[in-house]
C-alpha cells in the first residue's frame, strides 16, 4: 500500500498485506447495508474484516460528539478534530489490522472530510497536506444517491433531517428541507471533483440493494 | 484558510517561544502587567487551555494513546479553537495579544517527535505569523537545572518518555530538552524570532522586552477608551 502524501512517521506502508475498503455516501445512501452484505461475502469466503467508521476513535469521538451537539466549535478546529479522529483509528485500527491481513471496511473516509470542509470554505491544499497521512484505499465505492431520495429515505428513518446532514450550520436556508437539498447537492458537486481528483467507483445508489450489492462483489474480485 | 496571509488586524500579536525553565512566561507576565498598568488593551493567552480539547488531550496522555501524529493533531486541534475563538476576535478587536508558546512550539516538538516538517508547517499555516515573537535562549544546563533542581514529578509526556530515548525520566527529558533546543536554534532566522538573553536577570530581561515592545509598536493606539 502507499500513503496520500507524507505518511505517519515510523509506518512502514509497504509492509501492509491486507486490504483496505471503503464505502463512501451520504446518511441514506444504503452505506451500512451494503458494507453489512459485503461483510457476509467476505466473512462467508474466508477473509477476516474490521470495520471502521468516522467518530468511532477512543480518544476523542466522545469529545467530538459532545460539541457537534452545542455546535461551538470553529471551521478549522472542527475540521481538524475530525483529523484527529481519524488519524486515532488509522494507527490504532487501521494499520494493525492491515499488517495483520485483515481486510479493513471503511464507513466513510477522508474524501467525506474533505468535501464537507471544502463545502464550508477549507483550503483544497491544506486538507490534502493534512490527510497525506492517510492511507490510499484499494478501493472507494460512493454510492451516489439523488438528494430528492435521500430525502425521502432519512424522513422515512428518521422523522427528521439530522442538523449536520442538512448543513444548516452554513445558513443555506431556514428551512430544513430546503437547505438539505441545497447541501446534498453541493456535497456532490465535491464528490464529482474529488472522484477526478482520486479515482473512486461511483455505484448509483438510486438502484435495488441486491443490485448495488452485486455491483460491489464485482468490483471486489477485481481487488483480491 | 489562506496561508500565513499577513493581515491587517488593529490588534498586535505577541510571542513568546523557548525551551521550559527558559523563564519565558515570567517575562510574560510582568510585559502583562506593565501594558495592563498603563491601561492598555491586552489579553494574555497559554498553550493547551482550551476547554472542549482540553478533556480529550488529557485522556489521551493519561492513557498513553497517542502517536507522533495524533500528538500533533491534538494539540492542534487545540490551537485551533483558541485562535477561532480567542486569538482571532481580539486582535479584530485591536488588542495585544500575548500568547505564551505558539505555534513554533509545535513545530519543535512535533519534528522531534518525527512528524515531517512541511506537514507541519502546512499544519499550522491557518495561523497568522506574530508580529513579534521573542525567543528565550537560556543555555539547556540553565534551563534544564531550573526545572530539575527541585526533582519535579516529570509527566510522561513532557519528559518525552514516549520517543524511548532513556529509560530514567530525567535522563529523557535532559535528551528531549536538547533536540528541541536544536530545533529553535535552526527556526530562529526563519521565521524571525527576537533573541532574549534568558540567563541575564529577570529584572535586566524584563527592561530589555519593555524597551523592544516600546519601539516596536505604537504602544498610545491600544489605550482602553473606558477605564
Amino acid at each position: 500500500m502507499r500513503f496520500l502524501g507524507d505518511g505517519i512517521p515510523g509506518v512502514n506502508a509497504e509492509q501492509l498485506a491486507g486490504k483496505l475498503i471503503v464505502i463512501e455516501g451520504a446518511d441514506g445512501s444504503g452505506r451500512s447495508t451494503q458494507i453489512e452484505i459485503l461483510r457476509n461475502h467476505l466473512e462467508n469466503l474466508g477473509h477476516a474484516t474490521v470495520n471502521v467508521g468516522l467518530r468511532r476513535s477512543s480518544l476523542v469521538a466522545d469529545e467530538l460528539q459532545q460539541a457537534k451537539q452545542g455546535n461551538v466549535l470553529g471551521e478549522i478546529t472542527r475540521s481538524l478534530f475530525y483529523a484527529t479522529d481519524f488519524a486515532d483509528q488509522l494507527e490504532n485500527r487501521i494499520i494493525p489490522a492491515l499488517k495483520a491481513g485483515f481486510i479493513v471496511l471503511a464507513d466513510r473516509y477522508i474524501y467525506t472530510l474533505m468535501a464537507r470542509d471544502i463545502v464550508r470554505g477549507a483550503d483544497d491544499e491544506w486538507l490534502r497536506s493534512l490527510y497525506g497521512i492517510a492511507l490510499v484505499p484499494d478501493l472507494v465505492i460512493y454510492l451516489k444517491v439523488s438528494p430528492a431520495q435521500l430525502v425521502e429515505r432519512n424522513l422515512a428513518k428518521n422523522s427528521t433531517l439530522d442538523y449536520w446532514e442538512s448543513g444548516m450550520d452554513l445558513g443555506l436556508s431556514r428551512d430544513s428541507f430546503d437547505s438539505f437539498i441545497r447541501y446534498q447537492k453541493l456535497i456532490q458537486r465535491e464528490f464529482s471533483e474529488l472522484q477526478r481528483q482520486y479515482g473512486f467507483t461511483v455505484v448509483n445508489g438510486n438502484l435495488s440493494v441486491r443490485a448495488i450489492a452485486h455491483e460491489i462483489n464485482r468490483r471486489i474480485e477485481d481487488i483480491l | 484558510m489562506i496561508v500565513n496571509r499577513l493581515q491587517n488586524f488593529p490588534g498586535k500579536l505577541i510571542a513568546v517561544e523557548g525551551l521550559d525553565g527558559s523563564g519565558k512566561s515570567t517575562q510574560l507576565y510582568l510585559l502583562k502587567r506593565w501594558l495592563e498598568m498603563k491601561g492598555l488593551k491586552v489579553h494574555l493567552t497559554e498553550w493547551n487551555s482550551s476547554l472542549i480539547v482540553k478533556a480529550a488531550t488529557s485522556k489521551g496522555k493519561k492513557r498513553q494513546l497517542l502517536t507522533p501524529t495524533t500528538f500533533s493533531l491534538i494539540h492542534c486541534t487545540d490551537f485551533a479553537d483558541r485562535y477561532e475563538r480567542q486569538i482571532l476576535p481580539l486582535l479584530k478587536a485591536g488588542f495585544i495579544v500575548l500568547c505564551d508558546r505558539y505555534i513554533y512550539t509545535a513545530f519543535a516538538r512535533d519534528a522531534v517527535r518525527g512528524c515531517p516538517r512541511p506537514w507541519l508547517h502546512k499544519l499550522y499555516s491557518y495561523a497568522c505569523h506574530p508580529d513579534i515573537t521573542l525567543f528565550f535562549n537560556t543555555p539547556l544546563p540553565v534551563a534544564l537545572g531550573r526545572i530539575l533542581g527541585g526533582r519535579p514529578q516529570l509527566k510522561y509526556h513532557e519528559a518525552g518518555m514516549d520517543m524511548g530515548l532513556a529509560s530514567d525520566p530525567y535522563e529523557s527529558f535532559r535528551i528531549f530538552q536538547g533536540k528541541i533546543y536544536d530545533e529553535y536554534l535552526a527556526m530562529k532566522e526563519r521565521f524571525n524570532f527576537t533573541e532574549i538573553d534568558g540567563s541575564a536577570t529577570i529584572e535586566l530581561q524584563q527592561e530589555q522586552v519593555r524597551e523592544l515592545i516600546a519601539s516596536r509598536l505604537d504602544l498610545p493606539r491600544f489605550r482602553r477608551k473606558t477605564l
